[in-house]
C-alpha cells in the first residue's frame, strides 16, 4: 500500500529525514517509536504534504501512485489520513460545515454525487457513536473550546467519516486520560478492516496495549534503525533507547 | 480649490433652480452651507479624518446633476430584483434622490407612521420637519456635508410616533439610475419618538454602466426607550463612489443597532457619528467590508459618551483581496462625568494578498475615571495551520480559504436582529466570496 524509499526531507534547510525506507501492506499496523526529535512527526507531515517541509530525495508511492506529486487534498482523497498531534481550532467554521465540505469533496473526487443534507446528518450520527462524541460538540466550531481528550476523539470521528485506507496517528495518546485513551483506541479498532492500514506514532506502550501493532520501528536521527515485532515496544518501555544507541555504536 | 470651483460656479449659477425643485426647509440652510463649502472646500488628506480618502479626486470629474429633477422613466418594481427577496418587508424605492410613489405597499405601516419623500413632507409640514433637518449634520464641520446641504433636494423622511412598534421591517432600495456619468445628493431624516420601535434596511444599488457619485446624509433622532435597527447594504459597482454621513442622537435607555455592510463597491467612505445623550443608552455599531480588485472602503466612526451609564459596542471586520484598500478609524470619547461607561471597540481584518492594504486607527479618549473601555485591532492573514488542517481532510485550498473568510465575517452578520436578513446575508456573502455576486441586477460593469 505504502512504499517509502530513501526519503530525505528538510525544514528551513535543516535535514530531518535522512533516508527512510518503509513498506506498509494492507491490513498492517505499524508502530513508530523513537526519542524526541528523531523525526517522527516530520515523517507524518511529509507524507500528508505539509508545505513547510521539503523533500530533497527519495520516493513515496501510495497504491502505486506517486504520493509526493499530489496536493495535500488529493492525498486525502486517495485515502491518507493524519490524526494531528495538535488538532487545529477553527473558530467560526462549524463541525457540520467542515465535515460536509470534506466528505463531499472526497465524493466529488471519486465521481460520486454529494450527500443530501439528511444523508449527511445520518452519517454524522452514526460515526459519532464510534467515539462517543457528544452531539453538542458536532454543532460547535471545529475544535474550538474542546478539551484535549475531545480534540483527539474528534480526530478519530473525522477518520470514521472519511474512511481512509491509511491512517497516521501522530501521538494520539498524548493528553488523554485512561478512559479517553480506551475510547479513542477502541474507535480506531472498530474502523480497522483487512484493507486498511495504520501507522501509530507514540512514545508509550500504553496505546499499543489497545491498538496492537504487527511491526514496530525505531526512528532515530532521521533513519529507521531497528524493526521488529510487537515485543520491541515492550522492550523499549522497559529499557529506554540507550541500548539501541549503544548498538549503533554511540 | 480646483475641484471645488466647478461646484461653486454651478451653485452660483443654478441656485434658483435647485431651490425651485425642492422645499423651503431644505432651501433655508443652503446659503450658509455654501459659505461653509467655500471656506472649507473638500476635505484634504491632511485632515486626520480624511487621511485615507482623497475626496477632491472623486469630485473632480464631470458628473451630470438632475437639478431640475426630470422624472427618470423607470419602474423599479419591474426592472429591479433585490438580492434580498421574500423577506416580508415593506418595500420602498428611491430612484437617485426621488422617492418612488407610483406604486407603494399599502396597509403595511401602523397608523401615524410616515415613510415617504422628504421634499413632500417638508412642503406639507414645514414646521415639523424644520425641527430635525440639518440639526445633527453640521455643515460648518465637514466640506462634504456642506456640499450635500447645498445640493440636496429630496430624499426620505421617516417618522415613528411615540410608543408605536413597527413589527415588519422596512426596506428602502436606493437605485442609482442614469445614462451619463451622474451625481446624486440625497438626504434621509429619521425620527423615532420615545418608545418607538422599527427596523430599517437600506440597500444601495447602481443600475447602469456609468460612473456614479453619491453623497448621502442621514440624520437619526432616537427618543427615550426607543429601539431602532438600521442596516445598510451596499452592492454597487466598481465605478461608484459613495460618501455617506450618518448622524445619530440617542436619548435615555434607547437601543440602536447600526450595521453597515459593503459587499460590492467602487470607493466608499462612511462616516458614522453617534451621540449618547441620555443615561442608559446603548449603541451597537457594526460593519463589514468584503473588497477585492481596486475597491476601497473607508469607515470613520465617532461615538460620543456624553452622559453616564451608556454602552457602546463596536465591531468592524474587513476581508481584503487583490489590491483592495481598507481603512477604519474609530474614536470613542468618554466625556467628563460619563461614569459607568461600558465601551468596547474591535476591528479585525484579513489581507488575503500581499497587495491588499489595511489602515486601522482605534482611538479612545477618556475623561471619566469609573469606566470600562477596551479596544483592539488586528490585521492578519488566514491561519495557515487551519488551511492545512482542512486540506488534509480533503478540502481544497480554495474552498478552505472561503470557509475561513466566511467564518470571519459571520461574526458581524450574527449581530443582525432580523433572521431573514441574516440567512440571506450568509448566502450573499458566500456568493460574494465565490465570485458569483460580481454584479448587481441590471449593471454589467463588474463582469
Amino acid at each position: 500500500m505504502l512504499e517509502i524509499k530513501d526519503l530525505h526531507a528538510t525544514i528551513n534547510g535543516k535535514e530531518i529525514l535522512k533516508g527512510i525506507n518503509l513498506t506498509i501492506k494492507s491490513g498492517e499496523v505499524h508502530a513508530i517509536m523513537g526519542p524526541n526529535g528523531s523525526g517522527k512527526s516530520t515523517l507524518s507531515n511529509v507524507l500528508v504534504g505539509h508545505p513547510a517541509y521539503e523533500v530533497t530525495k527519495g520516493s513515496v508511492t501510495f497504491d502505486g501512485k506517486d504520493l509526493l506529486a499530489m496536493s495535500p487534498e488529493d492525498r486525502s482523497h486517495e485515502g491518507l489520513f493524519l490524526s494531528f498531534q495538535y488538532p487545529v481550532e477553527i473558530p467560526g467554521v462549524s463541525m457540520v460545515n467542515f465535515m460536509r465540505a470534506a466528505v463531499n469533496e472526497q465524493r466529488k473526487y471519486k465521481g460520486l454525487p454529494a450527500l443530501t443534507a439528511s444523508e449527511f446528518l445520518k452519517l454524522m450520527r452514526q460515526k459519532r457513536e464510534i467515539v462517543e462524541l457528544d452531539s453538542k460538540l458536532a454543532n460547535r466550531s471545529v475544535n474550538e473550546g474542546f478539551s484535549g481528550g475531545e480534540k483527539k476523539r474528534n480526530e478519530i470521528f473525522q477518520m470514521a467519516m472519511l474512511e481512509p485506507k491509511l491512517s497516521i496517528l501522530d501521538e494520539t495518546d498524548s493528553g488523554l486520560d485512561i478512559d479517553a485513551l480506551r475510547i479513542v483506541a477502541e474507535g480506531v479498532n472498530k474502523l480497522k478492516t483487512p484493507e486498511t492500514s495504520c501507522i501509530v506514532i507514540t512514545h508509550y506502550q500504553r496505546l499499543l496495549d489497545y491498538i496492537k501493532p504487527d511491526i514496530v520501528h525505531v526512528l532515530y536521527k532521521g533513519r529507521i534503525v531497528k524493526t521488529a515485532g510487537p515485543e520491541l515496544a515492550l522492550e523499549l518501555e522497559e529499557k529506554g533507547y540507550d541500548w539501541i544507541k549503544k548498538e549503533l555504536g554511540e | 480649490m480646483k475641484a471645488e470651483q466647478q461646484y461653486i460656479d454651478l451653485f452660483t449659477q443654478y441656485e434658483a433652480m435647485v431651490c425651485q425643485h425642492s422645499a423651503e426647509v431644505l432651501n433655508a440652510p443652503r446659503a450658509q452651507a455654501f459659505a461653509h463649502f467655500e471656506q472649507l472646500g473638500f476635505p484634504t488628506r491632511k485632515l486626520e479624518k480624511y487621511k485615507y480618502t482623497d475626496v477632491s479626486k472623486f469630485f473632480a470629474p464631470d458628473y451630470g446633476l438632475n437639478l431640475n429633477r426630470l422624472a427618470i422613466p423607470v419602474n423599479p418594481y419591474e426592472v429591479f430584483k433585490c438580492d434580498i427577496p421574500n423577506m416580508s418587508t415593506s418595500l420602498y424605492f428611491v430612484v437617485n434622490d426621488a422617492f418612488y410613489t407610483k406604486e407603494q405597499p399599502t396597509g403595511h405601516l401602523p397608523e401615524g407612521v410616515i415613510f415617504g419623500s422628504l421634499k413632500e413632507m417638508a412642503e406639507k409640514n414645514p414646521e415639523f420637519v424644520k425641527n430635525y433637518y440639518g440639526k445633527l449634520a453640521d455643515s460648518s464641520k465637514d466640506g462634504v456635508v456642506a456640499f450635500n446641504t447645498m445640493f440636496a433636494q429630496d430624499g426620505v423622511f421617516m417618522y415613528v410616533p411615540k410608543n408605536v412598534v413597527i413589527e415588519k421591517p422596512i426596506q428602502l432600495v436606493n437605485i442609482l439610475r442614469a445614462d451619463v456619468n451622474f451625481m446624486v445628493n440625497r438626504r434621509i431624516v429619521i425620527v423615532m419618538e420615545d418608545g418607538a420601535q422599527a427596523k430599517l434596511l437600506v440597500c444601495d444599488h447602481a443600475m447602469d454602466n456609468v460612473n456614479f457619485l453619491s453623497t448621502q446624509v442621514i440624520e437619526v433622532f432616537v427618543g427615550e426607550n426607543a429601539v431602532f435597527d438600521l442596516y445598510e447594504l451596499e452592492e454597487t459597482h466598481n465605478s461608484t463612489v459613495r460618501f455617506n454621513y450618518l448622524f445619530v442622537n440617542q436619548e435615555a435607555n434607547s437601543n440602536v443597532l447600526l450595521n453597515g455592510m459593503t459587499l460590492h463597491n467602487g470607493t466608499t467612505r462612511n462616516t458614522t457619528e453617534v451621540t449618547l445623550n441620555g443615561r442608559g443608552a446603548e449603541i451597537n455599531l457594526c460593519g463589514m467590508a468584503i473588497a477585492d480588485r481596486e475597491e476601497q472602503v473607508d469607515n470613520h466612526t465617532f461615538i460620543d459618551h456624553k452622559v453616564s451609564d451608556c454602552t457602546s459596542n463596536e465591531l468592524f471586520k474587513y476581508v481584503l483581496d487583490d489590491q483592495a484598500v481598507g481603512a477604519f478609524a474609530g474614536k470613542v470619547l468618554v466625556r467628563e462625568g460619563a461614569q459607568h461607561t461600558n465601551s468596547q471597540q474591535t476591528n479585525r481584518n484579513i489581507c488575503a494578498t500581499r497587495d491588499a492594504r489595511m489602515y486601522t486607527q482605534p482611538q479612545l479618549e477618556i475623561y471619566a475615571d469609573d469606566v470600562k473601555c477596551s479596544h483592539g485591532a488586528t490585521v492578519g492573514q488566514l491561519d495557515e495551520n487551519a488551511l492545512f488542517y482542512m486540506q488534509q481532510r480533503g478540502i481544497s485550498l480554495k474552498e478552505a480559504r472561503l470557509l475561513l473568510m466566511f467564518a470571519f465575517v459571520n461574526e458581524v452578520i450574527d449581530h443582525i436582529r432580523m433572521d431573514a436578513l441574516k440567512e440571506r446575508l450568509h448566502l450573499l456573502v458566500e456568493k460574494r466570496f465565490r465570485g458569483e455576486l460580481n454584479k448587481c441586477q441590471g449593471c454589467a460593469i463588474c463582469k
